[in-house]
């Protein structure tokens, strides 16, 4: 009977935790994420299934310490940046993190266009509506009600699960694979590999966590149920990947390996499968998308004002908090503007986001390692000094990996032009 | 601007020179001793060659001080140690957050102006404002790519934002610091309530502490109840249980309940357990009830009074009862089984001659629910009747307790 309250408790404080971690694990799906898992999916087929363990690993070392400084401090992450290591840093970090999730809102405005157009909805007219409908939720919408419609969101992840289990995948072939690492030296299968985990790890997703646990309220004290939906929030946002790949290399890659050039072209490749596999997709990836339209901006907009120390929040006037009000709105009108552009190189821009959430990422990383190994603010949950080998190991897997992304993209966009 | 600005950025870095014009070293930081003089900067802590020693130079070993940097009257410096009574500039200020009073709001130290006086022949700091704005940001991030007097050129186009140095209250979240620095609370403590609150909630929890700690009861009662149910949880659990039963037996009891309904079981009862007398009891009763029920809703503070008394009667009883006065509409009629009658408006019994009984002014039958009543039908009510305050009444039809407006617009904001 005891056992079965104290069970009762700990579930009861599980859900009431839940959201920050869940909704950071899951955003990192956006339309840059959905494209790299499809064209992992087209052109290699079940082969990049193994991966998908030891990126859920990563993102959970990162998110884990993440949402343990801001349980614990109670403060965000550029808050601590600032107050630890100056305005100048703050500064110059902010500045990349501005330009780099501009081009990331860009990418989901144009995941929203591009999915929309499949149901016959010209961009001229899903676009601005969709601009405009993030710029009310975030504005007129307080915290409570917005991490509702976001729960909801991520439960449309569902989308891609039933998208493939309707290609009718060989799940044998896909089991093997999930446990079966495959290592070929070939520069194609390389670059994929590095892609998938470099769109694991945003820099942008570590500010997000932090002040959404902080803005949560959750405290020290709860924080155990915090680092459980941290972990669950994370594999959930796997097993979508998972299901992402699965469908593309069923549908697409079985029938015959190619390149796919943008989500939608996966979604066209579900087509034989049926016409329901192709629209669960599409509806996917604009979930996915406005969804991270959503939060990008809003993040941004947060974290830079607290780190720089101007007036935030949603529930301030305009008049009261213009460099945060403003700064939300131009990313959306920037990032929403061009994709209504002809002719604008939105391809080179996603790979500078590439480059710029590689290039800021490995001090991000750097800088929270640091932090969260100071006794003054962490107290007793400062690292461990297994967690720092596990974590230092990790950010160095990653710079490594994004360095590596880098450098390709920097490639690629020199031979694009 | 005037020249006897100095910018504690541009303080730092500054070359400290001695009697023969010989560089000692360079400012790393400006201490205030705030128990000795508020606005005084006390002593000037320099890094002298490479190395990694500090010496702290008195402000009364100053001559001057300019834009080219610092000298000294008096070479006799003591080499730095920690100290207690100090708030030192860069480490304790610079960056980081504290309040303003007048903006009652949390905002970040991005710079500190002083002013350069002439006092018996030396130039002594005193600490005028704290940067806030862009212009100190600007001023930062351009300072040493820029010469000094160019960034104090270009500054002008952007506007100052700051505030004066007496109306920050400075933040130290380990207590035994605060104390002894002295600082003063009473701007926290006279601030309304509400924006107090708003204060604190935008506070890190160990912040909040800090201030819950040491302002007085009865200041942090009125600005807990201003507060969203899981921040005042967060609060009174990171208190002394005996700090904490002091302030919520200084709150309004449903309020109380409310917030000890939000803690775990054991931290609750720990802290029922501290509180005394009759506020402890109005709680323990209010706990009973479910929180979106009449019982959970209703305040136990309210004014009756026998049906059969006279207005001088019931004005007696408002005056026994001067702490409800700010809220207080509403005076209600009950039996000898103290079952409810009816109610009156208060502005009808003062408008009565004293003699009159109450009786004869009740106009209208009392609208009054049981503590079992949902709050849904409760919100039905108020908005139907336009009511200011509800009565609610137990199994017997005695009074439990009243509902007012206030809580019904509590309720109305979580849904």
């Amino acid at each position: 009977m005891q056992l079965l309250r104290r069970l009762k408790y700990h579930i009861l404080i599980f859900f009431s935790v839940i959201g920050p971690g869940f909704i950071t694990a899951m955003v990192d799906n956006d339309a840059g994420g959905i494209f790299t898992y499809s064209q992992a999916g087209a052109k290699y087929g079940y082969l990049p299934l193994w991966t998908l363990a030891p990126i859920t690993l990563l993102l959970i070392v990162t998110q884990e310490m993440g949402s343990r400084m801001g349980a614990v401090t109670g403060k965000g992450l550029s808050d601590l940046i600032r107050e630890e290591f100056g305005l100048r840093t703050t500064f110059l970090m902010m500045a990349v993190l501005v330009l780099a999730n501009l081009t990331n809102v860009m990418a989901n405005f144009a995941g929203i266009a591009s999915a929309l157009e499949m149901f016959h909805v010209s961009r001229f007219i899903s676009v601005p509506i969709a601009a405009i409908g993030v710029w009310l939720l975030i504005v007129k919408g307080t915290y409570e009600r917005v991490e509702k419609v976001f729960l909801f969101a991520t439960a449309l992840y569902v989308c891609y699960i039933f998208s493939g289990i309707l290609v009718k995948p060989d799940w044998k072939e896909a089991a093997i694979n999930s446990v079966k690492p495959v290592l070929m030296f070939d520069e194609g299968y390389l670059t994929m590999l590095i892609g998938m985990v470099g769109t694991s790890v945003a820099p942008w997703m570590q500010f997000y966590l932090q002040a959404a646990v902080v803005e949560k309220g959750i405290t020290a004290k709860d924080y155990a149920e915090s680092r459980i939906e941290v972990i669950v929030g994370c594999i959930a946002m796997s097993v979508i990947a998972f299901f992402i790949i699965v469908a593309c290399a069923g549908a697409i890659h079985t029938v015959k390996p190619r390149d796919i050039t943008d989500a939608t072209d996966a979604a066209k490749g579900l087509a034989p499968f049926g016409q329901y596999a192709v629209l669960l997709f599409c509806a996917g990836l604009f979930n996915a998308s406005i969804f991270a339209a959503c939060i990008q901006p809003l993040s941004t907009a947060y974290t830079v004002c607290e780190g720089m120390g101007f007036e935030s929040g949603v529930n301030k006037r305009f008049s009261e908090a213009p460099i945060f009000y403003w700064l939300f709105t131009l990313l959306i009108v920037i990032g929403a503007g061009v994709v209504l552009l002809p002719d604008f190189p939105l391809v080179k821009m996603i790979l500078m986001s590439q480059v710029l959430n590689g290039a800021l990422l490995p001090f991000v990383l750097i800088f929270m390692i640091l932090l969260i190994n100071k006794e003054r603010l962490m107290k007793k949950w400062k690292n461990s000094t297994m967690f720092n080998v596990v974590g230092w190991l990790s950010v160095i897997l990653m710079i490594g990996l994004t360095s590596a992304l880098v450098l390709l993209s920097i490639r690629d966009i020199m031979s694009n032009h | 601007m005037a020249e006897n600005i100095l910018y504690l950025t541009e303080l730092l870095g500054l070359k400290v020179y001695d009697l023969k014009r010989r560089v000692l070293g360079r400012v790393r930081d400006a201490a205030l001793v705030p128990v000795v003089h508020p606005v005084r900067i006390e002593r000037i802590l320099l890094s002298g060659g490479g190395g990694y020693t500090w010496v702290s130079v008195r402000y009364d070993q100053i001559e001057s001080i300019t834009l080219d940097g610092i000298y000294l009257s008096d070479e006799h410096l003591i080499p730095y140690h920690e100290d207690e009574y100090v708030l030192r500039l860069v480490r304790d200020l610079l960056d980081q957050q504290i309040i303003d009073a007048q903006g009652r709001k949390v905002v970040r130290v991005t710079d500190i102006t002083f002013d350069i006086r002439r006092e018996a022949l030396r130039d002594v700091l005193h600490v005028l404002e704290v940067d806030i704005g862009v212009r100190s940001v600007f001023r930062r991030l351009v300072q040493g790519v820029l010469p000094r007097r160019i960034v104090r050129k270009l500054q002008h186009y952007i506007p100052v934002n700051s505030i004066r140095w007496e109306l920050c209250n400075i933040l130290e979240p380990d207590p035994q610091r605060r104390l002894r620095l002295n600082i003063d609370l009473t701007l926290l403590e006279e601030m309304h309530p509400a924006d107090l609150a708003d204060i604190v909630e935008e506070l890190s929890p160990e912040d909040r502490e800090a201030i819950f700690e040491a302002i007085d009861t009865e200041a942090a009662a009125e600005a807990l109840s201003e507060m969203e149910p899981d921040i005042q949880a967060q609060i009174i659990e990171s208190l002394e249980t005996e700090k904490a039963a002091d302030i919520l037996e200084e709150m309004d009891p449903d309020e109380a309940a409310d917030v000890l309904s939000e803690l775990g079981k054991e931290t609750s009862e720990e802290i029922l357990e501290e509180m005394e007398g009759e506020p402890k009891a109005e709680v323990e009763e209010l706990l009973e009830y479910d929180d979106d029920t009449a019982g959970g809703m209703m305040n136990t503070a309210f004014v009756a009074v026998h049906e059969d008394g006279t207005v001088a009667d019931a004005l007696e009883a408002l005056r026994r009862q001067q702490e409800l006065a700010d809220t207080l509409n509403t005076i209600f009629l009950t039996d000898l089984d103290e079952r409810l009658k009816a109610a009156l408006p208060v502005a009808r019994v003062f408008l009565s001659r004293p003699t009159r009984k109450l009786s004869e002014l009740v106009q209208d039958d009392v609208i009054k629910v049981p503590v079992k009543e949902k709050a849904n039908r409760i919100i039905e009510l108020f908005d139907k009747y336009n009511l200011l305050t509800l009565p609610v009444v137990d199994e017997e039809g005695r009074m439990a307790g009243v509902v007012t407006a206030d809580d019904i617009i509590s309720v109305l904001r979580q849904h």
